[in-house]
């Protein structure tokens, strides 16, 4: 069964004119690492709102259509219930952390779950050597870099084990080595501990290279779904604006003159070893 | 002319900021400074509209000490539009906020109004003329603050971080919209670590590490350094890290754009079809 | 500012700072207390003198200073008022009389804000709201406290950068007549207040997506325990409550002027 099930999904929000999307048809498995993009305005931000209950308990409005979360139908149930399953991590890493020391923010989702004490002293730590902060746990948010607030802002989600983490462009605010350090951490949940990440980016020549699955929203629809290789190959992709990585650039141009490397590339690395396949093997 | 002279700034709480700043930038200039969040950035920048003041040395806007003149003054020549446009809407509408710099400079009525017309049209923001700043979208509100700077056409124009948040698109009309600037024979200066935007807008660029200048040249030569792209917390662009893998098969390692690229390979490939 | 800086928490490590924050709360309201019952110069001057050694084992002797430094302007004003008062109404014998008295009044007031300092430079924001909630106050309330002082400086620094956007338009702050400057400010509040609110809305949304209401019984991750220091600190505390209240109650305090007088 599917973790994440939408069906007929339309929302709009209270006193908008059109909604934020209509009809969203929907289905994640367990384990898989979705990217999610698409234009500024595309409804992916909402998207993400829906999927922990914020939509429709925090924001109100008119959510319509189905959407169950790790089996709970989202409508029916309360956020606080939904949050033991989905994690989300929002943009601005700032205004995510309320506490004075960084385990206390961690430790916030687990205290508000009446988890005891020692209990939550493990998790917390565990969180925090996970995600690479641990020395840092004693150190108040307002000292902290962006990347490192972010990591924090994670760890506070990890601690609750969510079978599910949705990030909400984690990397916007991040310097690029920051932001790949970011990714690297993400990556790592979906790979060792089994956690289906929902990730919404702009950059995808850093985070395509770890998705199995590629979404591209336009105002307020799915219009490309699959895996990264075929999306971002698709004529659609460019045309809609999605700033397909320039490995994959390089790949199409090297096509349209008649070299064909073995696979579309996702990442640089990738790019010179296909590259450098397709040069010995012409030698040859 | 923007000259630095051996600047120093450390402010009130004690960071040292910038340690030993010395450039020139030539009217007409399109530079991009870049470097690690903290790195002295914005802090530089902020000197050139007397924002700041040096502790140490002096900075000249063509040929006068930021020091013995107001930042209002210096703003009508040096337009710096902030990271966040949050941070400085606050009118009822957008015309109105188009109007504020100019009626702080003096301009008169029908100035304004002629200028306000030519920012909204820039922008394509004459349908939001009379909308709250407030009601628009994330990167409406910007253009909204770019659009009021511009306004009152200062001769350099600086931007903070104007990338972030922005997707594909918008960045490129950012892009041709700097270019445009340039083109006009506006001074673009731009603070950033958007490797892959400054790539395709090969401006001069000036890294910054640790309040110190630590490069300053072209865009093929700074950002292809891995030393220099490391000690300022970047990465290199991304057709960049492809050569530097290929380096051993004898390509060179300062490519940073598609079709050169693929010109290189396909000319490696013996008589690969050219267009 | 540098008023302030005496109230801020001060982030050392010292046998003070590792007292119970509702301990260190008995001392400074068993102070209050004497402080009050004393009208006489020698008593208060001692009170002083007492938290001077208290001051320096938690280490925070800069900022202490700093405090009491920006304190001398209410402090003289105190003073003068004291003086001008009692010379027009008060009932005293001689001039000196009411200097002393005057000075009383003023070091009351120092002992106090000395004894407020002591506290808060001592206690971290996060061990006062655990204290809060650990009496009984309601959840919600401490973690409104503490939330507000972390971003403190958050807040400080965005009314800074809003100033600087503001200036960089060509607004100018200083000159004109009141009015004037009350409507200069008027680019910085609405974007400092539309920001708060904005900042205030993505918490709560964190907030929630953090289980936030999910039991009625929170646990924390830190818990304070009295222990054998605080105890004694709190004994201490008390004696030199029953001991001052002994004094006033039995002893006649002199006046320092009669004393010179001699």
């Amino acid at each position: 069964m599917a973790i994440i099930e939408a069906k007929g999904l339309t929302y709009t929000y209270p006193f908008a004119e059109k909604p934020a999307f209509k009809n969203i048809d929907l289905k994640i498995e367990k384990g898989e690492f979705i990217l999610l993009t698409g234009p500024s305005g595309c409804g992916k931000t909402t998207l993400c709102r829906c999927l922990n209950g914020l939509i429709p308990h925090f924001y109100g409005g008119k959510l319509e259509g189905e959407l169950t979360v790790a089996g709970l139908k989202t409508t029916e149930h309360a956020i606080y219930e939904i949050a033991r399953h989905v994690g989300l991590v929002f943009q601005n890493p700032e205004n995510q952390l309320f506490a004075l020391t960084v385990e206390k923010d961690v430790a916030f989702g687990l205290e508000n779950l009446g988890v005891p004490r020692d209990e939550i002293r493990r998790r917390v730590d565990w969180a925090l050597k996970i995600t690479g902060i641990y020395e840092l746990r004693d150190r108040a948010p307002f000292e902290l870099s962006g990347g490192q607030q972010q990591r924090v802002a994670i760890a506070s989600v990890l601690a609750m084990q969510p079978e599910i983490i949705v990030l909400d462009e984690p990397t916007s605010s991040l310097d690029p080595l920051s932001a790949k350090n970011i990714l690297d951490v993400i990556h790592r949940l979906n790979k060792d501990l089994g956690i289906t990440i929902i990730l919404v980016e702009h950059r995808l020549d850093l985070a395509s290279r770890y998705a199995n699955r590629v979404i591209v929203m336009r105002d307020g629809q799915i219009v490309l779904d699959g895996e990264p290789r075929k999306v971002f190959l698709q004529r659609e992709t460019k045309l809609i604006g999605v700033g397909i990585p320039k490995v994959v650039r390089l790949y199409l141009s090297l096509k349209e003159n008649g070299v064909g490397l073995s696979k579309v590339p996702l990442s640089p690395e990738e790019a010179s070893q296909l590259i450098a396949e397709a040069l010995t093997f012409d030698r040859g | 002319m923007i000259e630095v002279e051996d600047v120093y700034f450390t402010y009130p709480n004690g960071v040292e900021a910038l340690r030993g700043v010395s450039l020139k930038i030539a009217d007409g200039e399109f530079v991009a400074i870049m470097g690690q969040n903290g790195a002295g950035k914005t802090t530089l920048v902020k000197h050139f509209n007397g924002l700041l003041k040096p502790t140490k040395g002096r900075v000249l806007i063509d040929g006068v000490d930021t020091r013995e003149v107001s930042v209002a003054k210096l703003s009508r020549k040096v337009g710096l539009v902030f990271q966040n446009p949050d941070h400085q809407l606050f009118s009822e509408t957008v015309e109105e906020e188009i109007s504020f710099a100019l009626r702080n400079f003096g301009f008169n009525e029908k100035i304004i109004r002629e200028r306000v017309n030519w920012a909204l049209n820039l922008l394509d923001l004459v349908q939001y003329r009379r909308t709250s700043p407030f009601m628009l979208s994330g990167g409406e509100r910007k253009r909204v603050a770019l659009a009021s700077v511009l306004a009152w056409d200062p001769k350099i124009i600086i931007l903070d971080e104007p990338t972030i948040g922005q997707d594909s698109r918008q960045k490129e009309r950012l892009r041709q919209f700097i270019i445009q600037m340039n083109q006009q024979g506006k001074t673009v200066i731009i603070v950033t670590h958007d490797i892959e935007f400054v790539v395709e807008c090969e401006p001069r660029v000036i890294l910054m590490a640790n309040g110190k200048i630590i490069a300053d040249g072209e865009t093929r030569e700074v950002l292809t350094d891995p030393d220099l792209v490391s000690r300022s917390s970047l990465i290199l662009p991304e057709i960049t890290q492809v050569f530097m893998n290929l380096n051993d098969l004898g390509f060179p390692r300062e490519v940073i754009d598609v079709y050169e690229a693929k010109r290189l390979i396909l000319e490696r490939l013996n008589g690969g079809i050219k267009k | 500012m540098s008023i302030f800086d005496g109230l801020k928490f001060r982030n050392v490590s010292s046998p003070i700072h590792k007292i119970d924050p509702r301990a260190k709360f008995i001392y400074v309201c068993v102070l209050f207390v004497i402080a009050v019952l004393f009208n006489q110069l020698i008593p208060l001057i001692i009170l002083f003198l007492i938290q001077i050694p208290l001051v320096a084992i938690a280490r925070v002797r800069r900022e202490w200073l700093r405090l009491i430094k920006g304190s001398i302007f209410f402090a003289t004003l105190i003073f003068i008022m004291n003086i001008i008062s009692l010379y027009f109404y008060g009932n005293y014998p001689s001039f000196a009389y009411i200097i002393e008295h005057s000075l009383a009044m003023t070091f009351r007031f120092i002992v106090l804000i000395e004894s407020f300092s002591l506290f808060f430079l001592t206690t971290s924001p996060d061990m006062l709201g655990l204290s809060l909630e650990q009496i009984g106050v309601p959840y919600e309330f401490c973690f409104a406290f503490t939330t507000a002082i972390r971003f403190v400086p958050v807040l400080a620094e965005e009314a800074q950068t809003i100033i600087d956007a503001q200036r960089a338009r060509g607004l100018e702050l200083e000159g004109g007549n009141f009015i004037r400057r009350v409507k200069n400010y008027i680019p910085i509040l609405i974007p400092l207040i539309v920001n708060a609110i904005r900042r205030s809305l993505e918490l709560a949304e964190a907030m929630e997506s953090r289980a936030w209401g999910a039991s009625k019984k929170r646990t924390n991750i830190y818990v304070l325990k009295m222990g054998g220091r605080d105890y004694l600190f709190i004994l201490l505390s008390l004696v030199m409550l029953l001991l001052s209240l002994y004094v006033w109650m039995h002893v006649k305090i002199p006046y320092l002027t009669q004393i010179l007088q001699m």
